[in-house]
């Protein structure tokens, strides 16, 4: 067996393991807790009152206009200065959290605002309530052209967890580091670490296009509203 | 059974209707017509509160409601009137993510709180008396622009509404689709369902309606019995508007 499989194989254990204790964890709490944020201020910025509309868009542009890395620091390395203490991984879920919300925001806001008016006035005039209206009219429609944008989202943060080792998050990425302090043999283990990447997007490509299909069971729905 | 009592509505400076009242009793079928931007779509969209007047009173069966200039209306009181109504759109706005059948019951399991068997069962009637039980678990978007629409009418007419508003129920569609829904609807008139219509359609103002309101500019320049108007209309403006209906038809 030549020097670089086995290198890989016997890496590939501790690899898989923080795979699946940080940067799985790390991926989904932060998407699901992202989009919550994302959600509530979209709603905001599209039916709130004017000066929690000013709140929602400061933090759209903070989060959205610096470094995630940045991000990071200041959560985890910053803030014990004013008394605020997080250990690596809360630290860590935060800042993704924050930064998901931001850009999950302004898609869902998007999505909503894409639903055509004569849907909500369809689900009034059944006697629907606004919330009623919105969690069964109109949501399921802005949801399906979600998927694309917010799939884009997802991948970009599955790999973007790979910043978290900075602050000492013992994901993959910092598991990869590790081994190569020990192994110098940066090529093949960042090689093996790109791949596995690699092959996380894709299983979330493929989930996504799965999803994508499932939704469009209805056909088009631009025909629907001639 | 309805009453529009002096209603006006504003949007910003644009006085759309100028203090219209109407009276429309049950089991009539009354058409609205006039002119584009005559303001009867927004006169219908007043009686289901999807426009909400600036002052007048509203009355439907038993609910009234009066508007004020610059009052707020309470949500509770828009339900309440509105659920006494149902509409039709021009566009048919089906639901699109959900089947012919699940956009009927729709009112019925999310609003009325019925449990899933009666909805279906209710459903299943209408989609039958709109002569679309064939096509009770197809997707809108498979369905002419006829079927939609008189899906939309048994959607509209699921949750038993005292009046059935219609839109411009025919203008979306080509003659032979239209007259699909001219039938579903004149058979409903003669079943005694209250219905107030906007419509240019001179075939389905004439074929079921039995009053007539004329709107021009925000106001009502003539009403009366369908036959009458349409035969003899008292007003020089309401004569040439009908006789370039007329033409229209005949000549497309």
């Amino acid at each position: 067996m030549p020097h670089w499989l086995q290198l890989m194989l016997e890496s590939l254990g501790p690899l898989l393991w923080a795979a699946l204790v940080f940067t799985t964890p790390l991926t989904l709490l932060s998407f699901t807790f992202g989009l919550i944020v994302g959600l509530v201020v979209a709603l905001i910025r599209l039916f709130g009152p004017r000066p929690l509309v000013a709140v929602v868009r400061f933090y759209v542009w903070i989060f959205r206009g610096t470094p995630l890395l940045v991000q990071l620091f200041l959560i985890f390395y910053g803030l014990p200065s004013v008394g605020i203490l997080l250990d690596a991984f809360p630290a860590a879920l935060i800042g993704f959290t924050l930064n998901i919300g931001a850009y999950s925001s302004e898609i869902i806001r998007a999505v909503i605002g894409s639903v055509p008016k004569g849907q909500w006035e369809a689900a009034y005039s059944i006697g629907m309530t606004w919330r009623q209206a919105m969690r069964r009219t109109i949501l399921p429609q802005a949801g399906r052209v979600a998927v694309p944008p917010l799939s884009n989202t997802f991948i970009s943060l599955v790999k973007d967890t790979s910043l978290a080792a900075a602050i000492t998050v013992p994901e993959m990425f910092q598991a990869a580091q590790r081994i190569v302090a020990v192994t110098y043999e940066p090529l093949i283990l960042y090689v093996e670490a790109a791949l596995l990447y690699l092959a996380m997007s894709s299983v979330l490509s493929a989930l996504q296009a799965r999803l994508e299909t499932r939704l469009n069971r209805y056909g088009g729905f631009l025909e629907a509203r001639a | 059974m309805i009453g529009l009592t002096d209603i006006e509505k504003r949007f910003g400076d644009n006085v759309v209707l100028k203090g219209v009242s109407v009276a429309i009793a049950e089991g009539s079928v009354t058409a609205l017509v006039g002119p584009s931007g005559g303001g009867k779509s927004t006169l219908l969209r007043c009686i289901n509160l999807l426009e909400i007047p600036t002052s007048g009173t509203l009355r439907i069966g038993e609910e009234t409601l009066a508007f004020k200039p610059g009052e707020k209306v309470a949500s509770k009181d828009i339900q309440r009137l509105r659920r006494q109504t149902g509409m039709v759109f021009q566009n048919f706005q089906l639901f699109p993510h959900r089947t012919a059948i699940e956009n009927v019951m729709e009112g019925l399991t999310t609003v009325l709180k019925w449990p899933v068997e009666r909805a279906r069962e209710r459903a299943l009637a209408l989609l039958d008396k709109v002569g679309m039980a064939h096509k009770v678990d197809a997707w809108p978007a498979t369905l002419s622009g006829g079927q939609q629409q008189r899906v939309a009418i048994a959607r509209a007419l699921a949750p038993s509404p005292k009046v059935l508003l219609c839109d411009e129920p025919t203008s979306a569609l080509d003659p032979e689709l239209a007259q699909e829904v001219v039938d579903v609807l004149g058979q409903l008139a003669s079943e005694g369902t209250t219905m107030v219509m906007a419509t240019h359609d001179l075939r389905l103002a004439s074929k079921i309606a039995n009053e007539v309101v004329f709107l021009e500019a925000g106001v009502v320049v003539e009403s009366g019995q369908a036959t009458s108007l349409f035969a003899n209309p008292q007003r020089e403006r309401t004569r040439r508007f009908i006789a370039t209906l007329r033409h229209e038809q005949e000549g497309g």
